[in-house]
């Protein structure tokens, strides 16, 4: 089953009454400012295209207030768009009825929330069956599919607890056992893991990871974290007050900054983690004299760097995924990205 | 001057024509729709009959026994299981067990009613804040308007006894389980209830699987309240004819006989404390899954 991707065109969002009225002016330039103070309204979305790739984890970062958890909500629609549209595999989720807007909630998407969104009445399990249920999937079945999902989340024996008798982490666990039982193509973290200490944070994004490499969702993540954006992010979109400023891979924007403000923000990011040695390869000039030692395009520039320092060589040859030479990189030009050098 | 310290009134014969025209507009419609209006009551009627008889022509040591049974089922708690027993006991004791039956089945009559009608408004008023502002001021006028003046036209149109009792002790009992319902489902958590938006749910699913599971504690804090309110017009329902503890107490009154107005009295402050430590118990043991939080 090939996800679909989720193309965002246009997409205006307007808090107000006459939120519609405005979209004119906000497109010829009027400010944030300006449409909030004269005229009693808040600008929440600008002009957003952005392409979700189908099969693929896609970040979308920002600060608060940026407009981030406002754009994941269009997606299923649990905010309705000023103008605008959401396709995905070509129908506009903006213009659905209510009914099919429901099926497609139902069976196309999932969602993993920042305050977990549990039912504090229901039990771990009657949590994870709930999109199940409301879908009108037998009890067994429903239980038997759910079991599954818990115990790859690790909450194995916790079933019956009630999510106040779990910690923060623990709860977010169901939450996306929740999502993931529902087997949807779509799968959307809102800040799903924000509200957890930055160690269960770290092995929180292990667990998706792991997941993703089998299920292949369409992942849509949201978060104000740069590391966390940088580690799950296939793609990552970049939003200030309501506007994509950048979007791009990962080692796009940390090597090319659209502009100061991401410059600042990724300033402080480890390059050596973060960028894959096969952003930084060069055409094989020579395929005959192509360096012996070989480094897979996925590695890190630091695990680069360590397999080139064992086998004390100063040139390797990348590889793609498949194994075939790719192209070469050497370990000056590692360096100098690490270093950062004022070019 | 003079009118600044004397309010400027109305025309006497103004006044007058008004109430005559009142009073006699409702005189009509009574002798016209009053027998109808009645029939629409006997189903009322015969639910009331009905608990009466079960209650009181039921021998005493089983109607203990399913108190008994009923206050554990709720409350887990052998010291409310011990308590009720012993106050039904005493009040048999003093010989007021035919009355205490006849007004607990009153009560009982009276807080279905109040749940069949309050919960669905209550349902409603959370859901639409029009419904909303139309109905808080009546449930305002319910709750102050001394119970009296309303007896009159009740009474004119169905008479004396048990009916227009019940429906009496409803008016006055039914604004908590109204205001309670619509402040419980309004207090659900936001987030709680986008995750069921989110997962597809109708809005249907989300009142059963979110909503009033979730309001639940306080709804029934608001049953609580009405079976307090409805105990509280035992007395100004006997006024009417209602039978049960209220009458022992009117008589009471009437001839000044302290030691039967207070053991009567008492008798009901009795049920009441029965009738509220098991909803209390009961509502608090629907929170369970709240208390135990993760250390």
């Amino acid at each position: 089953m090939a996800s679909q991707s989720i193309e965002i065109r246009s997409l205006y969002k307007i808090f107000g009454p006459r939120g519609r009225d405005f979209v004119d002016a906000v497109t010829k330039g009027m400010s944030k400012t300006e449409l909030n103070k004269e005229h009693g309204h808040v600008l929440g979305l600008k002009d957003i295209n952005i392409s979700i790739p189908g099969g693929s984890i896609t970040v979308i970062m920002g600060l608060s207030g940026s407009g981030k958890s406002t754009l994941i909500r269009h997606i299923n629609r649990l905010i309705d768009p000023t103008s605008g549209e959401v396709l995905y595999g070509g129908t506009d989720v903006c213009k659905m009825n209510e009914e099919e807007l429901r099926e497609f909630r139902r069976h196309k998407t999932a969602m993993v929330f920042q305050k977990f969104g549990l039912l504090p009445h229901r039990t771990v399990l009657q949590n994870t069956v709930y999109g199940l249920e409301i879908q009108g999937v037998p009890k067994s079945e429903r239980e038997a599919r759910a079991d599954i999902w818990i115990k790859r989340v690790g909450l194995e024996g916790f079933s019956n607890h009630y999510p106040n008798q779990l910690s923060g982490g623990m709860q977010q666990r169901v939450g996306l056992a929740r999502a993931l039982t529902n087997d949807a193509d779509i799968l959307l973290m809102d800040e799903a893991y924000s509200a957890l200490d930055p160690l269960i944070r770290v092995d929180m994004q292990t667990v998706l990871l792991d997941l993703q490499k089998e299920l292949k969702k369409t992942v849509v993540f949201i978060t104000h974290d740069l590391d966390e954006a940088l580690r799950l992010g296939d793609k990552i979109a970049i939003l200030r007050d309501g506007e994509v400023i950048q979007q791009g891979t990962a080692a796009d924007i940390v090597l090319n900054p659209a502009n100061d403000y991401i410059e600042a923000f990724v300033k402080e990011v480890n390059r050596g983690r973060v960028i894959r040695i096969d952003a930084l390869m060069e055409p094989l000039s020579n395929p005959a004299g192509e360096p012996s030692v070989r480094i897979p395009g996925s590695h890190n520039v630091e695990e680069g760097m360590r397999v080139m320092t064992e086998n004390n060589v100063t040139q390797a040859t990348v590889t793609s995924e498949n194994g075939m030479p790719a192209g070469r990189v050497s370990l000056e030009g590692l360096v100098r990205c690490l270093v950062r050098t004022n070019d | 001057m003079d009118w600044l310290w004397k309010f400027p009134t109305m025309d006497d014969d103004m006044l007058r024509d008004l109430k005559r025209a009142v009073d006699e507009g409702f005189r009509t419609f009574t002798r016209a729709y009053g027998d109808s209006i009645e029939g629409l009551f006997s189903p009322l009627q015969s639910f009331l009959i009905w608990a009466e008889r079960l209650l009181t022509g039921a021998p005493w040591p089983i109607v203990i026994l399913a108190v008994a049974a009923i206050a554990w089922l709720a409350s887990r708690s052998w010291k409310i299981v011990i308590g009720c027993v012993v106050t039904l006991l005493l009040i048999g004791w003093f010989d007021m067990w035919q009355d205490t039956m006849k007004t607990v089945s009153m009560i009982f009559v009276c807080t279905v009613l109040s749940i069949v009608i309050g919960l669905p408004i209550g349902i409603g008023m959370s859901r639409s804040n029009r419904l909303q502002n139309i109905v808080n001021p009546v449930l305002d006028v319910m709750q102050t308007m001394p119970s009296f003046v309303y007896l009159i036209p009740v009474v004119m149109l169905l008479g004396i006894g048990r009916v227009p009792g019940v429906i009496a002790v409803v008016i006055y009992a039914l604004p908590p389980m109204i205001r309670l319902t619509n402040l419980g489902i309004r207090m659900v958590d936001k987030d709680v209830l986008e995750a069921a938006d989110a997962f597809g749910s109708s809005s249907w699913q989300k009142l059963r699987n979110v909503q009033l599971p979730l309001a639940l504690p306080t709804i029934m804090a608001g049953i609580n309240q009405t079976i307090m309110m409805a105990l509280a017009m035992v007395v100004i329902a006997s006024m009417i004819g209602v039978q049960g503890l209220g009458q022992p107490v009117l008589k009471a009154i009437a001839n000044q006989y302290f030691t039967l107005g207070v053991f009567n009295g008492l008798a009901i402050v009795g049920i009441a404390i029965i009738f509220d430590r098991i909803s209390q118990a009961y509502g608090l043991r629907l929170q369970k899954h709240r208390e135990i939080v993760h250390g």
